[in-house]
């Protein structure tokens, strides 16, 4: 059923009884050509542009709990392309031109939000790096503004100017970037894989591979053997967990971080604004709660929750910035797992197994990178050959050096 | 988070930073350079009780071998870290 | 105004402390002992709120953190805080509240209108329009949702008021003073172990205060009163009140809110509004009672609608009295508020119960006092305007009306098990209390009371000191059995009745968010039928009220609509923090100002009131330049700083650069294994520049380390990376090479390390020392270093040079920093000396072409920073092998070159992309960016360093230096990175 104010209408005569499920909630059959393992963001993400952009239909998503569990429904639904390498700027892009079309292409109000991300500096030297990035971004073709203090001042009066132990001297503005209903990216993705006819299993837990003669044939489920020509691996913080059933050892460890929720507000905050000289990001969503995050805890995590220091630090970044919202209540916290690589970046590539493919290592971007990841995972397990805007995404780049480390830090992903 | 140090008892998590997996030792100045790379970048990383290195940053500057399960955060144990993985 | 509706005698409340408050603009009367809720309900005060979506009225539902609908903005300006429940202020005098989320006022809705519209407005209608044009979004369908959505609104204004962290240390911890909580406290504090006891009203009991109870005797309060009296008197038990546990972490650590002062009109001087407390428990104990969940029926939203339990307590403790009074009840429980209202001699019209079978012994007082009682029946819907007026009933299928003002319901209890499941345990459901209970227990924690289904106060009490001796004998305190109080026995039945299905009329799930048992029903058809879907897709439970009183019925509903139990649907996640927790709490003291320490070198002060402008590096301030009189701008200060060091002689404070002291008789290999080049072959009394790599092979940092004794080095790193470095070092020697005898310490803060650079440094130096040191080129020469006493005081010296000039730098203990500046400023001053900044530091070393924050950002190799060949080729060294992989040994990598403007006019700046000359700059063709920039006063112009593709190799060629955010594009010259004195001769004089 396609949805507009009209079918709302129709339907709002009838007593809300004509809807039909948003995707079929199907029973795994015995084989399929390509199955998606992970029916979060990407994997669903995946199967839409499989189904829409190649043609490729007999196509299962597995889901281990409901579709949208993991990290597409527990992050702080900012969407942005303002990196610094090359890269990861084309990629990220490449995201955000998805982003832009996506409601109308996939007939679901997601709201994307392009109400503008600003990143705060404090220093000389903050200021130089980010005048690198956002040159880095122009000269990408990708919208970039380098702010000073007074042009933050007049466009967010209610920062601290005053009293800040950090003084802000300007923020790089991407205006294009912004915010997106998480949950509803996940169920419009869902919705317009199975109306072309991929099948959704939820409560469906992979538990094996099956491999013969170094080719993946199909999986081991909590339902029953599944068998696939073509297997693509998008569990996020669960990749290596995954990986390890195929007997692969990734780049990655697995991240706590938290993120939370105020009250609901009346508008307050019209950005995504996040703080140069602490760990503190947020935004205020349509609903008018206060969204906001920092950094991850630091320890190893498969618990999807995380500590009181961290809470802690957060807010003390947030009042850092914005002293007005001591007296706002923080309402709900909650914790994803964040499949940190050794470099920061992410890996879209075919794995030493023939026909298994890993999508993973999103860190804590995977949310922005939804679309592309899924267009450019489609892509290459459509035709065996990486989309030009996910190319460096390579999991041999870390034996050849060519790693993608925006923040400088090293092999150590709790840095990234 | 509560991390039982050998020197200083009982201490909050917050006082200390850990840099990961101790899944490996550093190999030798000839090993290959593939097992310097296993070294570097590849992690086990398990659901489970696995070994880490955690680092008093704020209290003795031990670093520590801390067994900790990263489903349920429970530590089993906290020893000095010498030598690595063995 | 007066008390219209307050009882002429009875209640905790104090009738000798009157105190007068504001609701809306018009002042009332309330008594200490008051919430504003049953302040607002003992005026007549009904509608207090306007509902999230549809702008219905609402009234006050509960008592607690609970309530779902009575918020309001308390207090005004700076202090305002919107969506505060009134049910948990506590009355003060002078309280200023106001209704919120409607306009023009709370009588008069005009979004009220949305009502019209809610045939359109269910569960997830947005989903699925506003998306054309594609353009409306952000321009008009948003900010109109963005307008109507929300509740109150913010200040707007920095918060004036202060907040504390403390830790609390305990045996065990017991989470409410309700008579489970209470018990427990007595057990484990007689039996001798450290205990807390937290609770979150302002007085202990719990519903002892609320409910008609006889223990031993007597009445409840009386009871609470004596353990409160008994338990203020042992010396390890701490009373926490006003004091809310909102999450249990990893370790038995718990976070904790004490409200210090928000039940005054604002903070004493030096108290806090709040305080988060991270207490620390060997043992828990949570004892959080139950809360009774409404019974989903059309119109069960109107104010005058409210939980039986909650009917009580207006009437018991806060001695409310309600108007014309119907129960509709499928408890036992709720027949007791029935029997206290005729207690307090309150007519009640009729009692609805849907279960066709009530104990005889329950109904007799009730029929005795004239009361109506329907069995088997159902109230469907409700009538009224802004309050109710009428009930609907169905009874053996004829519809009854009944005139009534309050409608006091019961649908069963939920156990608070949101403490038991912060750690990601499981609940489980009962079927024969109809409730989830807690499941696995985080360890250490146990539960008592009603929070564990355990309802009877008989049970509460035993099951509580059970707990309470339990948690105590396990932690080695000896408990004695105490005799268990004697109280009347009471009826717990509960028949669960999640929907009344022949209601007409919207029958909220979740009053705050509007959510309605047709949107339930809509996410089922739709195909979000897990828990987890049904919250996100209608927002059941995710109001302020985190579903603690609609959760459980849309979940039963869902369950229905499934055909499967409650069981196997199961309930959605509880996080921290149980209720809302101010964001300013958790952040604590550290704000302002205070946001991160910060650190002063010795010379702070003479620095101050020399004319420093300070410039933060990482946590310390350091000056950036000294103004003299009469100069217009910092580039003139700067300018003449680094001049005065190339002609005569300047001071610069380094002592924010890390030093490590190391000793041992393998330092010096150590030191071989984590720089690239060699150090055990330097010779006692030299320093020597290291650098040294990640194991990954990029560069860590770098800096001079010097041989002060055969085992004895004391290292020199960047300022930004102290820690990472001593970090890195403990890190190789614990984790790598225990063998080594080597051990290490940080000293930067314990030694105070000035700069003497310039031509007349020596000089200087020697106006200074006098005969102490012989400071000949011969005897001291460049990279020289000793320790020497200088009036008694212990130094050190070494020759080295940052700026390229005959330097030196001279290093005390930093309780002599101050005077040895002093000194220093003194012995220079027929020189000519000056003091410099960091900005002249960067002058000269961007002159000297020294590397420095702008190219050790992480991502450059030892190569691409010209310093390739210092990598020792007979030795391991950290990052030794990776350093070899073939990205980073691409000769096509940006490496390090200095550059100049074409147009010597033209000013540099650093994060300008490096592109060619005559072609559209685009990312193909960036070939590198300037790291840092400066004005040299020795070229004449500005200068830059940078990273650009095989730079060394392509000097005297021009590029652009391109920088679209800030409008730059200047045309430049690759040169060398070396612009003054490249054979380094002004070293060695």
């Amino acid at each position: 059923m396609r949805y507009s104010i009209f079918s709302l209408a129709r339907n709002a005569l009838g007593g809300h009884k004509g809807w039909t499920p948003t995707w079929r909630d199907a029973e795994p059959k015995q084989a399929y050509d390509i199955l998606i393992i992970g029916g979060g963001g990407h994997g669903l993400a995946t199967a839409y542009y499989l189904a829409k952009e190649h043609g490729l239909t007999n196509v299962a998503v597995l889901e281990k709990s409901w579709i949208g569990s993991g990290n597409v429904g527990r992050n702080t639904t900012i969407v942005r392309s303002n990196y610094m390498l090359p890269e990861n700027i084309r990629f990220y892009e490449w995201s955000m031109k998805l982003w832009e079309g996506l409601e109308q292409d996939f007939n679901y109000n997601a709201m994307v939000s392009q109400r503008g991300v600003l990143n705060l500096y404090h220093s000389d030297g903050q200021r130089d790096a980010f005048a690198r990035r956002g040159n880095a971004m122009r000269l990408s073709g990708v919208d970039a503004e380098l702010l000073d203090r007074e042009q933050v001042r007049r466009m967010l009066p209610f920062l601290n100017f005053d009293d800040a132990r950090f003084p802000i001297q300007g923020g790089l503005l991407q205006r294009r970037g912004g915010t997106v209903r998480h949950d509803a990216v996940a169920w419009g993705y869902a919705r317009g894989a199975s109306d072309r006819g991929v099948d959704i299993v939820q409560n469906c837990e992979v538990k094996g591979f099956v491999v013969e003669n170094g080719r993946v044939a199909g999986v081991e489920t909590s339902r029953g053997k599944i068998h696939a020509k073509k297997i693509g691996i998008a569990v996020a913080g669960n990749s290596s967990r995954v990986a390890a059933m195929a007997g692969l050892r990734l780049p990655i460890e697995s991240h706590v971080l938290q993120a939370f929720v105020s009250e609901g507000l009346k508008p307050l905050i019209p950005n995504v604004i996040t703080f140069g000289a602490g760990h503190f990001y947020i935004s205020q969503s349509d609903k008018g709660g206060l969204v906001f995050g920092g950094d991850l805890d630091g320890y190893k995590s498969y618990a999807q929750r995380g500590n009181l220091p961290v809470v802690q630090d957060v807010c003390e970044g947030g009042m850092a910035i914005m002293p007005m919202i001591g007296r706002l209540r923080l309402l709900r916290g909650w914790g994803g797992i964040m499949d940190m690589t050794m470099d920061g970046s992410p890996i879209i590539d075919k794995t030493p197994i023939e026909g298994l493919y890993l999508n993973a290592g999103w860190c804590y971007g995977g949310f922005k990178a939804t679309p592309a990841a899924g267009w450019c995972f489609a892509h290459l397990i459509a035709r065996d050959e990486p989309f030009p805007a996910a190319s460096a995404f390579r999991l041999d780049r870390f034996a050849r050096g060519a790693i993608l480390d925006e923040k400088g830090q090293g092999a150590q992903p709790n840095l990234h | 988070m509560r991390i039982p140090c050998p020197f200083c008892g009982l201490r909050d998590s917050s006082e200390f930073v850990t840099i990961g997996e101790a899944s490996m030792s550093r190999p030798p100045a000839d090993a290959p350079e593939a097992q310097i790379f296993d070294y570097v970048y590849l992690r086990d990383n398990p659901a489970g009780v696995n070994q880490e290195l955690w680092y008093h940053a704020q209290g003795c500057r031990s670093w520590l071998k801390v067994a900790r399960d990263t489903r349920t955060h429970e530590i089993e144990s906290a020893v000095l870290a010498r030598g690595g993985a063995q | 105004m007066t008390n219209s509706q307050r009882l002429s005698s009875g209640g905790l409340i104090d009738r000798g402390k009157p105190l007068s408050f504001r609701f809306d603009g018009k002042t009332y009367r309330g008594f200490a002992g008051d919430t504003l809720a049953s302040a607002l309900l003992a005026n007549g005060v009904k509608l207090v709120g306007r509902s999230f979506k549809y702008h219905r009225p609402r009234g006050i539902f509960t008592t607690g953190a609970e309530e779902p609908n009575a918020l309001i903005t308390l207090r005004s300006g700076a202090r305002r805080e919107p969506n505060t429940k009134a049910t948990t202020v506590e009355l003060y005098g002078g309280l200023e509240a106001t209704s919120q989320n409607c306009w023009p006022s709370l009588d008069f809705d005009l979004q009220a209108v949305n009502q019209l519209f809610a045939p359109l407005f269910v569960g997830g209608f947005y989903y699925k329009t506003f998306m054309w044009p594609a353009a409306f979004w952000e321009k008009v369908y948003e900010p109109l949702i963005r307008r109507a959505a929300g509740l109150g609104a913010a200040s707007g204004l920095p918060d004036p008021d202060r907040y504390e962290h403390a830790t609390a240390y305990c045996d065990v911890l017991i989470i409410g003073a309700g008579p489970a909580g209470l018990s427990a406290a007595l057990a484990a504090g007689r039996a001798g172990a450290r205990v807390i006891l937290c609770e979150e009203d302002f007085r202990l009991g719990g519903r002892l205060l609320a409910d008609h109870y006889q223990i031993d005797g007597e009445t409840g309060t009386q009871w609470a009163e004596q353990a409160e009296a008994e338990l203020t008197a042992l010396p390890e038990v701490r009373i926490f009140r006003r004091t809310s546990v909102f999450g249990v972490y990893d370790g038995g650590v718990y976070g904790a809110l004490e409200r210090v002062a928000d039940h005054l009109p604002q903070p004493p001087v030096h108290q806090p509004r709040q305080r988060v407390w991270q207490i620390v428990a060997r043992r828990a104990i949570t004892a959080m009672g139950a809360l009774e969940r409404p019974i989903v029926f059309g119109g069960n939203d109107r104010p005058g609608v409210m939980l039986a339990s909650a009917l009580r307590a207006y009437v018991n403790r806060f001695a409310v009295a309600p108007g014309r009074v119907a129960l509709f009840t499928t408890t036992d429980d709720g027949w007791k508020t029935a029997e206290d209202l005729i207690r307090a001699e309150i007519p009640i019209e009729i009692v609805i119960d849907p279960r066709a079978n009530v104990a005889e012994w329950l109904m007799k007082p009730i029929a005795r006092a004239g009361t109506r009682i329907l069995l088997d029946a159902v109230v469907t819907d409700t009538k009224g305007g802004r309050s109710l007026q009428a009930i609907e009933v169905l009874k053996s299928g004829s519809k009854l009306t009944f005139d009534v003002d309050t409608l006091a319901v019961s649908g069963g209890f939920n156990p608070q098990i949101g403490l038991s499941t912060h750690l990601g345990g499981r609940p489980r459901w009962s079927d024969e209390i109809g409730a989830f209970v807690p499941g696995e227990l985080p360890s250490g924690m146990a539960v008592a009371g009603a929070a564990a289904g355990q309802y009877k106060l008989a049970e509460c009490l035993a099951k509580g000191a059970a707990c309470g001796a339990v948690a105590a004998t396990d932690l080695g305190f000896s408990a004695s059995a105490q005799p268990a109080p004697r109280v009347a026995d009471e009826a717990i039945e509960v028949k669960p009745l999640w929907h009344v299905a022949q209601s007409r009329h919207k029958a909220f799930v979740d009053l705050q968010n509007d959510v309605t048992s047709k949107d339930v029903e809509i996410a089922h058809r739709e195909g979000f039928r897990a828990v987890e879907h049904l919250k996100r897709y209608t927002t059941l439970g995710m109001a302020t009220d985190q579903g603690k009183t609609s959760n459980i019925n849309g979940h039963a509903l869902m369950a229905d609509l499934v055909g499967r139990a409650v069981a196997e649907v199961g309930t959605t996640r509880t996080r921290p923090p149980h209720v809302p927790i101010a964001i300013g709490a958790l952040a604590g003291p550290h704000v302002g100002a205070h946001f991160k320490p910060t650190r002063y070198p010795a010379g702070h002060e003479w620095a101050l009131a020399n004319g420093a402008s300070m410039v933060d590096a990482g946590q310390w301030h350091r000056p950036r330049w000294f103004t003299k009189p009469g100069e217009k701008d910092w580039l003139e200060s700067v300018t003449r700083e680094a001049k005065t060091v190339r002609a005569a002689v300047g001071v610069c404070d380094v002592s924010t650069l890390g030093k490590i002291d190391i000793q041992g008789r393998d330092a010096g290999i150590f030191l071989d294994r984590v720089y690239v080049n060699m150090f055990s072959s330097l010779a006692v009394g030299k320093a020597r520049y290291g650098l040294m790599l990640r194991e990954d092979g990029f560069v860590l940092d770098d800096g001079t380390t010097a041989r002060l004794a055969s085992d004895h080095y004391v290292m020199s790193t960047t300022t930004g990376n102290a820690a990472k470095v001593m970090q890195h070092l403990e890190f190789c020697h614990q984790v790598h090479w225990p063998e080594l005898d080597v051990a290490m310490v940080s000293v930067t803060e314990q030694w105070t390390q000035y700069a003497v650079a310039g031509p007349k440094a020596r000089v200087l130096l020697q106006n200074l020392l006098g005969d102490a040191l012989d400071l000949s080129n011969e005897a001291f020469p460049y990279m020289a270093c000793v320790e020497f006493t200088w009036a008694n005081v212990p130094m050190r010296l070494f020759r080295l040079s940052f700026s390229g000039e005959l330097a030196y730098e001279i290093a005390v203990p930093a309780d002599y920093g101050e005077a040895l500046l002093r000194e220093l400023m003194r012995a220079g001053a027929s020189l000519g000396v000056a003091p410099y900044g960091t900005e002249a530091l960067g002058v000269l070393r961007i002159e000297k072409g020294h590397v420095s924050v702008g190219e050790l950002n992480g991502q450059t190799t030892a190569a691409d920073l010209g310093l390739g060949r210092m990598l020792s080729t007979k030795k391991d060294f950290i990052g030794r092998v990776l350093a070899r992989r073939p990205a980073l040994t691409d000769p096509e990598r940006p490496t390090l070159a200095g550059f100049k403007p074409v147009d010597s006019a033209q000013r540099l700046r650093s994060g300008a992309h490096f592109v060619p000359l005559g072609i559209t700059p685009s990312v193909e063709n960036g070939e590198g960016y300037m790291t840092s920039v400066a004005f040299s006063p020795h070229v004449g112009s500005w200068i830059g360093l940078g990273l650009i593709k095989r730079g060394p190799a392509r000097i005297g060629e021009r590029v652009r230096a391109y920088d679209p955010v800030r409008g730059g594009d200047v045309e430049v010259e690759i040169c060398s990175p070396v612009f003054v004195d490249p054979e380094g001769a002004r070293l060695h004089v």
